[in-house]
C-alpha cells in the first residue's frame, strides 16, 4: 500500500473534521476522495501529507509513519493545494527553480527538469511571463508542474480541475493518465463526477468526515442504485398516483421538481408513464446511471447536506 | 531542534530571488537615509550642539545610527514581509508540501533577516565612512554588530508577527516599539549623562541599547566588561524569542 489511513480522526475545537476514517491507497491506482463541502477531503490529505496531524490514529505513506519522518515521506510525493500558490511576481520557469531547490534539486538536473515540466504541462508559450498575468488555467496547471518536480511516486491534487475550462480539463485528464501509466500513484479530490468516473480506479465517497462508500465506480453504481436512469419532472404532489402499481425495483431521487429513478431496465418505467399520461407525451431522459447520482444518494441533495 | 540547513537556505533563496530582481530599488533608499541625516544634522541640529559625549554630534551619532539601520532592515522584513508570506501569500504552506519543516523556515527568514541588516546596515555604514564619520580600522568592528542587531531584531519581529492575526497591528510595533527605542536608546544623547542610576538600570532592558553599546566601542575602539553582558542580552533574548516562535510557527502552519 501506497497510503494506509487507520482510524483516523481530526478535531478542530469542538468540530469533528474527520471522522474514524480508514483509507487504503495501492500503488499505482488513481484514487478519488469525493464528498460535499466540509466533508473533510482536504484535511485527510493535509494529514497524508503530514502538515495536520490527527487527533487519533495512523498515517503510513510508502510504509513510513508520516508522524516519525515527515521529511523523507514528503521528498517522495508532490501536493497540489486547493488554492494556487505561485509567486505571481516571477515567473513559470523563475517559479519551478525555486520550487525545485525546496527539493534540494541542483542545476543541470534543476534545469533540465524545468525543461521537462514546461513541455509535459504546455507552459512553453508563457514561460517566462509573470504569473500574475497569466489564465487560471495556465496558473493551475503551473501549480501542478510544482508538484511534479521532485518526479513524486505519490501525487496528491486537491480539486486539480476545479475552474478550467473543458479542453484544459480534458488536457489535463490525459497527463494524470499518462503519469498514471508511468507508475506514479494519484489521490485526487474532486467536485466533479464525471472527472471521478472517468480517472479513477477507485473512489472513497466521504461526508461529515466519515467514508461512507468506496469501490470501483461502476461497482458503486450497480451496488446502489441501478444501470439505467428515467429522469423527468414531476410535481411531488403526482408521484404516488403516477408511480401507483410500479412493482419492478428502483429506487428514486428526488431534487426539486426533477424526479429519477433508477433500474436496470428502463422500457417497463417507460411504458407505464406513456400508459399514465395518455398520449401526452412528457419529456423524459434516459440514461446510464453516474456516479454523481451514486453521490446525490449517499450524501443528500439538500444545500444542508455539507455545510 | 530540527533544522537541515540546506533546506533553510532554500527558503532564503526565495526571498534573494525576489529581492534581486528589484535590487537597485530596494537598495536605493538604504543609500538615502543616511544622507538626509548627515544633511540634517549636518547643517541643522549639528549647529547647536557642537559637542556630544567629548566628540562632535555627528561623531557621536553615527554608531548608533549604524545599529538603527540594522534594526530597520531586519524589522521591516520579519513584520510586514514575513507577514504578507506567511497569511496572503500562503509561501509556507507551499514549502509545506516539500522536505522543509517549520524550522527550517524559521531558520531562512531568520537568515534572510539578518542579510537584509546587513544590505542596510552596511550602506549606512558605507556613506558614514565616506564622509569621515567612522575612524577605521577600528569602526570596521562594527560588522560583526550589525548582523547581531539584525539577529536579534528578526527575533522579537517574527515573535510578534507569530502572534497577530491581523496586519494592521504592526502600527502598534513600530510607532510604539521601534520608535521609543529609537528615541531613548543611546542614539541620541548620551544615557548616562541624562538619566538617574536607577534609570539608567532599567533602561538595559531596552534591546537596541547592547547594539549600539557594542557599536559605539567599536568605534572607539575600546572593549571592556559590559560589552559581554551586552553580547550575552543579544544571545539570550534571541534565543528565548526564537523558542517561542517555534512554538508560534508550528502552530500557524500545522493546525
Ligand atoms: N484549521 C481549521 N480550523 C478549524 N476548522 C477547520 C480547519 N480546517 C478545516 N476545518 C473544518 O473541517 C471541516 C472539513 O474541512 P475540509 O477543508 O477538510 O473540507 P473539504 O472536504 O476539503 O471541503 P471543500 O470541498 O469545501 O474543499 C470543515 O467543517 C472545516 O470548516
Ligand atoms: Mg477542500
Amino acid at each position: 500500500m501506497i497510503v494506509e489511513v487507520s482510524s483516523v480522526s481530526k478535531r478542530f475545537g469542538l468540530r469533528l473534521a474527520v471522522d474514524d476514517l480508514s483509507l487504503e491507497v495501492p500503488s499505482g491506482v488513481c484514487f478519488g476522495l469525493l464528498g460535499p463541502n466540509g466533508a473533510g477531503k482536504t484535511t485527510t490529505l493535509r494529514m497524508i501529507y503530514g502538515v495536520t496531524r490527527p487527533s487519533s490514529g495512523t498515517i503510513r505513506v510508502f510504509g513510513i509513519d508520516i508522524a516519525r519522518d515527515p521529511r523523507t515521506v514528503r521528498s517522495r510525493l508532490g501536493v497540489t493545494l486547493q488554492q494556487n500558490v505561485l509567486i505571481e511576481a516571477l515567473s513559470p520557469e523563475e517559479n519551478l527553480r525555486v520550487f525545485g531547490r525546496y527539493h534540494l534539486l541542483r542545476e543541470p538536473e534543476l534545469s533540465r527538469r524545468i525543461g521537462e515540466l514546461i513541455a509535459f504541462l504546455e507552459l512553453s508559450s508563457h514561460a517566462t511571463v509573470p504569473v500574475k498575468h497569466l489564465s487560471g488555467g495556465f496558473q493551475r496547471r503551473l501549480a501542478i508542474a510544482l508538484s511534479m518536480m521532485n518526479r513524486p511516486e505519490l501525487l496528491i491534487l486537491d480539486e486539480p480541475t476545479t475552474g478550467l475550462d473543458p479542453a484544459v480539463r480534458l488536457a489535463l485528464w490525459s497527463r494524470i493518465r499518462e503519469l498514471q501509466a508511468g507508475g506514479t500513484t494519484v489521490l485526487l479530490t474532486t467536485h466533479y463526477m464525471d472527472e471521478a468516473q472517468r480517472l479513477c480506479d477507485h473512489v472513497a465517497i466521504i461526508s461529515g468526515g466519515k467514508v461512507i462508500d468506496e469501490g470501483k465506480p461502476s461497482d458503486l453504481i450497480v451496488n446502489h442504485l441501478a444501470r439505467e436512469t428515467v429522469e423527468f419532472d414531476c410535481a411531488p404532489e403526482e408521484e404516488s398516483a403516477m408511480l401507483n402499481g410500479v412493482s419492478f425495483p428502483s429506487h428514486r431521487l428526488r431534487v426539486g421538481r426533477r424526479l429519477m429513478i433508477y433500474l436496470d431496465d428502463a422500457t417497463l418505467l417507460i411504458n407505464h408513464i406513456r400508459h399514465y399520461d395518455q398520449g401526452d407525451r412528457r419529456a423524459l431522459v434516459v440514461r446510464p446511471t453516474n456516479l454523481e447520482d451514486v453521490f446525490l444518494a449517499l450524501t443528500g441533495t439538500s444545500l444542508e447536506g455539507g455545510q | 531542534m530540527n533544522i537541515s540547513p540546506s533546506h533553510a537556505f532554500s527558503v532564503w533563496r526565495r526571498n534573494a530571488v525576489l529581492y534581486r530582481r528589484t535590487w537597485m530599488w530596494n537598495i536605493l533608499p538604504n543609500f538615502f537615509e543616511p544622507v538626509f541625516y548627515l544633511l540634517s544634522i549636518g547643517i541643522g541640529v549639528g549647529a547647536y550642539i557642537t559637542q556630544m559625549g567629548g566628540m562632535s554630534y555627528m561623531e557621536f551619532l553615527a554608531p548608533g545610527l549604524v545599529c538603527v539601520a540594522a534594526m530597520n532592515g531586519a524589522s521591516f522584513e520579519v513584520t510586514y514581509n514575513f507577514f504578507v508570506r506567511l497569511s496572503y501569500q500562503k509561501a509556507y504552506d507551499a514549502m509545506l508540501t516539500t522536505p522543509i519543516e517549520p524550522d527550517d523556515v524559521l531558520a531562512g527568514e531568520v537568515l534572510w533577516a539578518i542579510t537584509r541588516a546587513c544590505i542596510y546596515g552596511g550602506c549606512f555604514f558605507a556613506v558614514i565612512a565616506l564622509v569621515g564619520l567612522a575612524p577605521l580600522p577600528s569602526a570596521l568592528w562594527v560588522f560583526p554588530v550589525i548582523p547581531l542587531a539584525g539577529l536579534l531584531f528578526a527575533a522579537i519581529g517574527i515573535a510578534f508577527s507569530l502572534r497577530i492575526s491581523n496586519i494592521d497591528l504592526f502600527s502598534f510595533y513600530f510607532t510604539l516599539f521601534l520608535t521609543p527605542l529609537f528615541l531613548f536608546s543611546d542614539v541620541f544623547f548620551p544615557l548616562h549623562e541624562r538619566l538617574s542610576e536607577g534609570w539608567l538600570w532599567v533602561a538595559e532592558v531596552l534591546p537596541l541599547l547592547h547594539p549600539v553599546r557594542l557599536a559605539r566601542a567599536a568605534f572607539r575602539g575600546e572593549a571592556s566588561l559590559i560589552l559581554l553582558w551586552d553580547l550575552a542580552y543579544i544571545l539570550a533574548v534571541t534565543m528565548l524569542l526564537l523558542v517561542w516562535a517555534r512554538r508560534g510557527i508550528r502552530k500557524r502552519l500545522m493546525n
